[in-house]
C-alpha cells in the first residue's frame, strides 16, 4: 500500500527545476505526478515516477540530494466534494495532513490524489476503514 | 612505537634554564646581525632608541620594535636580506593575495634548518625511514611542499612528491603505494575522502596512519571529522613564509598544543591592542623571533594569528613551549554589529550539529546600514527531509546553536549538496561583501 515518491532538495538558483528534470528524461523516467513546495530560500520538488531506484540514481549523480519517502495513492471519484470527504476522515481520526497532491491523469474514472499523513501506517488504516480506495505501488508507478 | 619518536632529543628535551641560555645567546647574536646587515633593522632600532647590546636578558626583547607584514611589503623585493645573492639558495614568497607579496631568501644554513625543523615536525607524526610521505602541499613558491619535502628526505622516508590537486590521482596513490603519511591542507583531505566514496575506494582499508595538516584555520571538531573520514590521526602543523614555512610548531600524538620549535624561533603572546605581553596560557597574537636565521632574519614579526603560549614538560617528554592551535587572526576577525566573531568560532559551533557537512562558506553583507552575517550550508541527505517544516526546523537549530556560540544572530541558508568549492589548498570561506558597492 506504500507507495514511494522520490523528492529532492532544489536551490534556489536559475534552472535547478529544469537540471533535476532534463537529468530524469535522460535516464528516461516518466514523471507520474509531481509537486513543488517553495521557500524563499529553497524548494522541494515531490515526484512520483516510473522507476524509483533508476529515478533516485539518476538524479544523485546529477548532484542532487535525494529522499525516498512512503506516501499513499488513494482513488477518488471525480465531482465535488470528492476530496473534501476523503479528509474529513482523516480529521476527524485526529491525523494530520503534511501535504497533498494531485495526478494529471485520471484512473478508471477516478481522479488519483497522493497524500502524506503524519502517521502513514495509520493513515492506511483509518482510510481502509473508511472504504477509500487506496491503490496498489504497481499501478501507481504505471498510471 | 613511532608514537614516541624524537628526533632531536637534545634540543626538543632540553631543560628550561639550558634552553633559555641558548635561546639568549642567540638573541643577542641575531639581533646585532640584523642590525648590522639589514638597513630596514638600523632604522627602525634607531628610531625606537634602541642597540643591540641593550639585550641583557630574554625579557629586554620588548624593547625592540615590532615587524610587521606591511614593514616587510614595503621591502619588496629584497630589502629583507641580509646577504648577497651569491650566499642565497633558494626564495619563497607569501601568496601576496592582499598586496605585494612578502619575499624571503634561504642560505644553505637556512635550508638544513628548515629540513631539521620539518624532521622534528614529520617525526611527531611518526614518520621514519620505511614510511610513504605523500605530500600533497604545493610546490613552488608556496613553503608547504619544499618545506614537508626537505623535513622528509632529512628522515630519510620515501617521499611522494605529488604537489597540490590531481585529486583522484592522489587516491589512486594512497591505495597502490600503501602511502602512510598525508600531509596537505585539512579542507583538502575532506575533499579526498569525499572522492574516495564517488570513487569507490574503502579509505578503512589503506594504510595511512598519520596525516600533518596545516597552513589553514581548522578546529577540534574538523580533526574528529577528519580522522573518522581517513582513519588516521590528524596533526596539526603551524608555520609561516616570514619566518620559515611550515615547522615551526607541531602536535606530538598527545593532540594537545603544537611544540614549537623554540631554539630557532622565540615566541611572545602579545595583546593585539596594547601590545604588551600577556600573561602564560593567555590568548593573544604570536609574535616570532627567528633566531638562527641567515638569510632574512625576522626580529618580533607580529604574525597577527591568535593563540596562547603554555611551557611545562609534555607527556611525550618534550619541553619545549606549546602553542594553542590558532584560533583566529587578529586581522580576520570579523566585526559584526560591532561583535567580534572569528570564522573557527563558527565552523566549531557548526561540527557540532550531527549531520553537517563540513563544507560552509560564510558571507557578510550590510543591506540596510547594518551587518549581516549568513553562513551557507550544505544540505546532506541526512538533514534532508521532503517536509518544509522539518527543514526550518533544522535551519533554526543551526540558527540558535550558532548564535548561542557567537553571540548574534546568523541567517543559514541551505544549499545544494557539493555546490560549496572545494579547495586543494587553502580554503576560502569569509566573503565579506560589506566594502564591494
Amino acid at each position: 500500500m506504500h507507495v514511494k515518491q522520490v523528492s529532492i532538495f532544489l536551490e534556489n538558483k536559475k534552472g535547478r527545476l529544469l537540471d533535476a528534470l532534463k537529468a530524469l528524461a535522460k535516464a528516461k523516467i516518466n514523471i507520474r505526478a509531481l509537486s513543488v513546495a517553495d521557500t524563499a530560500d529553497y524548494g522541494i520538488l515531490r515526484m512520483i515516477v516510473s522507476d524509483v531506484p533508476r529515478a533516485k540514481a539518476a538524479l544523485e549523480s546529477a548532484g542532487f540530494t535525494v529522499k525516498e519517502t512512503e506516501v499513499i495513492a488513494i482513488a477518488v471519484s471525480d465531482q465535488p466534494g470528492g476530496l473534501a470527504k476523503i479528509l474529513e476522515v482523516l480529521n476527524n481520526a485526529g491525523l494530520n495532513v503534511e501535504y497533498v497532491y494531485a495526478f494529471a491523469e485520471k484512473h478508471e474514472n477516478d481522479a488519483i490524489v497522493v497524500l502524506r499523513t503524519e502517521n502513514i501506517e495509520l493513515g492506511i488504516k483509518t482510510l481502509t476503514n473508511a472504504k477509500v480506495k487506496i491503490l496498489e505501488p504497481k499501478k501507481v508507478y504505471s498510471i | 612505537m613511532t608514537d614516541k619518536l624524537i628526533w632531536n632529543p637534545k634540543a626538543e628535551c632540553m631543560l628550561l634554564k639550558e634552553r633559555e641560555r641558548l635561546q639568549l645567546d642567540r638573541l643577542q647574536h641575531i639581533v646585532k646581525y640584523a642590525y648590522e646587515n639589514i638597513a630596514y633593522y638600523k632604522k627602525s632600532f634607531d628610531a625606537a632608541g634602541v642597540k643591540p647590546s641593550d639585550i641583557k636578558s630574554l625579557k629586554d626583547i620588548v624593547k625592540l620594535p615590532f615587524t610587521s607584514k606591511e614593514d616587510l611589503r614595503s621591502a619588496y623585493p629584497f630589502g629583507m636580506f641580509a646577504v648577497p645573492h651569491e650566499e642565497i639558495l633558494e626564495i619563497h614568497t607569501s601568496s601576496g593575495t592582499t598586496g605585494r607579496p612578502v619575499v624571503v631568501g634561504y642560505t644553505a644554513g637556512d635550508l638544513e634548518l628548515w629540513g631539521e625543523v620539518m624532521a622534528r615536525a614529520l617525526s611527531m607524526a611518526g614518520t621514519t625511514k620505511a614510511d610513504w610521505v605523500q605530500n600533497a602541499y604545493g610546490y613552488g613558491l608556496f613553503t608547504g611542499g619544499l618545506g614537508v619535502h626537505y623535513g622528509a628526505r632529512k628522515i630519510g622516508a620515501n617521499i611522494v612528491p605529488i604537489s597540490a590537486g590531481n585529486t583522484k590521482r592522489q587516491l589512486e596513490i594512497i591505495k597502490d603505494f600503501g602511502t602512510t603519511i598525508l600531509t596537505c591542507t585539512p579542507s583538502y583531505t575532506l575533499y579526498l575522502a569525499e572522492v574516495a566514496g564517488e570513487e569507490g575506494i574503502d579509505l578503512k582499508k589503506c594504510k595511512l596512519r598519520a596525516g600533518v595538516f596545516g597552513a589553514e584555520m581548522w578546529t577540534e571538531k574538523m580533526r574528529e571529522e577528519i580522522e573518522k573520514r581517513l582513519h588516521l590521526s590528524a596533526l596539526n602543523i603551524y608555520g609561516l613564509t616570514e619566518i620559515i614555512g611550515p615547522g615551526v610548531s607541531q602536535e606530538c600524538m598527545e593532540k594537545a598544543g603544537l611544540h614549537l620549535q623554540e631554539d630557532h624561533f622565540f615566541p611572545e603572546v602579545i595583546s593585539p591592542d596594547s601590545l604588551v605581553p600577556v600573561e602564560e596560557a593567555h590568548k593573544g597574537e604570536l609574535v616570532l623571533t627567528t633566531l638562527t636565521r641567515e638569510g632574512t632574519p625576522m626580529i618580533r614579526f607580529r604574525t597577527k594569528d591568535i593563540t596562547a603560549l603554555n611551557h611545562g614538560i609534555c607527556k611525550c617528554g618534550r619541553t619545549t613551549v606549546k602553542m594553542d592551535r590558532i584560533t583566529g587572526r587578529s586581522d580576520d576577525m570579523m566585526k559584526i554589529r560591532g561583535v567580534i566573531v572569528f570564522p573557527s568560532q563558527i565552523e566549531k559551533a557548526l561540527l557540532e550539529i550531527p549531520g553537517i557537512e563540513p563544507h560552509y562558506k560564510i558571507i557578510i553583507t550590510r543591506p540596510h546600514q547594518l551587518d549581516e552575517l549568513e553562513v551557507q550550508v550544505e544540505t546532506s541527505k541526512k538533514m534532508f527531509s521532503d517536509e518544509i517544516r522539518h527543514i526550518e526546523e533544522m535551519k533554526n537549530n543551526i540558527e540558535s546553536h550558532v548564535e548561542r556560540a557567537i553571540g548574534i544572530r546568523i541567517k543559514v541558508a541551505l544549499v545544494e549538496p557539493k555546490s560549496i568549492q572545494r579547495s586543494e589548498g587553502k580554503a576560502r570561506r569569509v566573503f565579506d561583501m560589506r566594502n564591494m558597492k
